[in-house]
């Protein structure tokens, strides 16, 4: 929201900074600048803070709807209210801090986790004018400001006192630390071809259309798709999504680095991974979905929110979507396709982009010869590490089942 | 504006004090991570971005990790606390290898020349950075980038290696 509404885009594109220019007019200049960053601040709470409430109810009942039952539809009109039950419930609860705990790391743990991913928030371009913060290195802070989840991870498991929370953050940091590389180097190759690093201008990067309907998103490049396609994983991963969600494996074990909280503070967990997912799908937007821009030219007079909105529930849609098809992994399982296939897939993706680079000025026939030889470096690596995943491991028996 | 370095100052030395005079390592390293964080806001402080998120990302992210590990994989029990020293020569050399260190920091802040008035502050964007290690540093740049590949590709044959795999283990 800091950039300046110029005067010549439609109403509604500059109705959120009118609104909070009328909000603040008559406060002096100091202290319009401190309301305007607080105003941003809780419109990002708010928004998202809500999104949460009704991301778990949509969640329940998209999962309902997949297994043949309604879902919640008991409190309010078809279950509406059932976000605000849940969190009267969770906020009564007794808060249980175990006596060998050690009480402080216990309490801090629950609140890293929310305000590193709150921090995450910041840097995504929401509309034309609506990026709260404008930074030259943004891509580097969305994850720098990620960091502390690991740690914030370890620190649950560690201060509960209890073999098994210790246990399962360990490999809960197992996964982490195998995902965050792929997540980062899915992200390098978006760097190199915009040449920046701002969230802002990797969306000015992608605007306009190619023979006037072809959007210049990154997805629709060879290297773009494998690259979201890796992005996307490695955020399921990150935010202990499933099929990747054994950290937490509500039914096998009893609920990892998390056995030892309860009430507000599990919940709180719960609220940074729902807003990891969200951070998540955010950038992914923005990095290869075109962030803002519509997809048609002739859709530009739909406000550039309106936009982002669309594109952000149809990525969320897809993660619950995700958790209603598939079957969880096995922690093996989990590092083996990070280490062998996720990473060498990244590191290949990079030579695809240099060459995607240095050959922009390819015309003609060789534009074909250039599509050719990227789709090849994409789908090559692809078909060898996925054979070279599965080799030499037969389908598997069970001899006790 | 000085108020928010000295409250960074308290942060960075406060913590790196508390983190040396614990007795449980893993709290010295949770600490030690609360201290890399006031190291950060510092750069952020002084208007360095790209150092304060660099700072950030591998410090508290990856480094504080590797510390972990490493003290959790190797102690024996969770009460396995580090002792104080057994005899008053192990102390002894603690101190004067301190004392060393301290004084090639000293002689090297000395040596440098602080500017007491107020420079202008120079606005480094992230291109002019990049410039800056395409260009005069690029060897440099490029050996650190093929060590860090070649260590990230080790990482991986050495995971990828081992033996033949068992059936059961079938993905």
């Amino acid at each position: 929201m800091s950039p300046a509404a110029t005067t010549n885009d439609p109403l509604l594109e500059r109705a959120p900074v009118i609104l909070r220019d009328w909000l603040t007019a008559f406060l002096p200049e100091p202290a319009r600048w401190l309301a305007n960053c607080l105003i941003i601040i809780v419109a990002i709470l708010a928004v998202f803070g809500l999104l949460f409430a009704f991301l778990t109810l949509a969640e329940r009942k998209i999962l309902g709807r997949v297994q043949n039952r309604p879902g919640p539809n008991r409190t309010g009109w078809c279950g509406l209210l059932q976000p605000f039950a849940d969190g009267i419930k969770m906020l009564t609860k007794e808060d249980i801090v175990p006596r060998a705990a050690n009480p402080v790391l216990h309490f801090i743990a629950p609140v890293v986790i929310l305000a590193a991913s709150i921090l995450t928030f910041a840097v995504i371009p929401y509309g034309r004018h609506l990026l709260p913060v404008e930074l030259d290195a943004a891509v580097l802070y969305f994850f720098a400001a990620g960091a502390a989840t690991e740690l914030a991870v370890f620190t649950a498991g560690w201060a509960s006192h209890n073999k098994y929370a210790l246990l399962a953050a360990m490999r809960a940091l197992a996964q982490l630390i195998s995902y965050e590389l792929p997540l980062l180097l899915s992200v390098v190759p978006v760097v190199l071809a915009t040449g920046t690093l701002s969230t802002s201008g990797i969306v000015a990067a992608q605007s306009g259309w190619k023979w006037g309907v072809v959007p210049h998103w990154v997805v629709f490049t060879p290297w773009g798709a494998a690259a979201f396609a890796i992005f996307m994983v490695s955020a399921l991963a990150e935010s202990n999504r499933s099929p990747f969600d054994l950290p937490e494996a509500e039914s096998e074990l009893i609920a990892g680095h998390l056995t030892e909280f309860s009430g507000f503070k599990y919940a709180l967990f719960f609220m940074a991974e729902y807003f990891a997912m969200c951070a998540s799908s955010g950038l992914a937007v923005t990095l290869f979905l075109g962030g803002w821009h519509a997809p048609l030219p002739a859709l530009e007079f739909i406000p550039s929110y309106v936009w982002f909105a669309v594109k952000f529930a149809a990525l969320l849609f897809g993660f619950i979507l995700v958790r209603a098809t598939m079957p969880r992994l096995r922690i093996d399982q989990l590092t083996r396709f990070a280490w062998k296939f996720l990473v060498p897939l990244a590191l290949v993706n990079l030579g695809t982009v240099a060459f995607w680079s240095l050959t922009f000025q390819w015309a003609g026939p060789l534009q074909l010869l250039r599509w050719a030889v990227a789709l090849g470096l994409v789908a090559g690596p692809y078909v060898l590490l996925g054979r070279g995943l599965t080799t030499g491991l037969g389908t598997r028996t069970y001899r006790f089942a | 504006m000085t108020a928010a370095l000295a409250l960074i100052a308290l942060l960075t030395i406060g913590t790196a004090v508390a983190a040396m005079s614990r007795r449980s390592l893993l709290n010295s390293v949770l600490l030690l991570a609360g201290s890399w964080v006031g190291i950060a806001a510092f750069f952020l402080w002084a208007g360095a971005e790209f150092a304060a998120f660099a700072q950030a990302l591998i410090y508290v992210g990856a480094i504080s990790m590797a510390l972990l590990f490493a003290v959790l994989l190797t102690r024996r029990s969770r009460e396995d606390f580090a002792p104080g020293p057994a005899v008053r020569s192990r102390a002894l050399y603690a101190m004067l290898a301190g004392a060393a260190l301290a004084g090639v920091l000293l002689a090297a802040v000395a040596r440098g020349s602080l500017a007491v008035a107020p420079s202008p502050v120079p606005v480094v964007t992230v291109r002019q950075l990049g410039r800056q290690l395409m260009g005069p540093h690029a060897a440099s740049l490029l050996v650190t980038g093929v060590l860090l590949t070649v260590a990230l590709i080790g990482a991986v044959v050495v995971a990828a290696g081992g033996g033949p795999e068992k059936p059961e283990d079938a993905p």
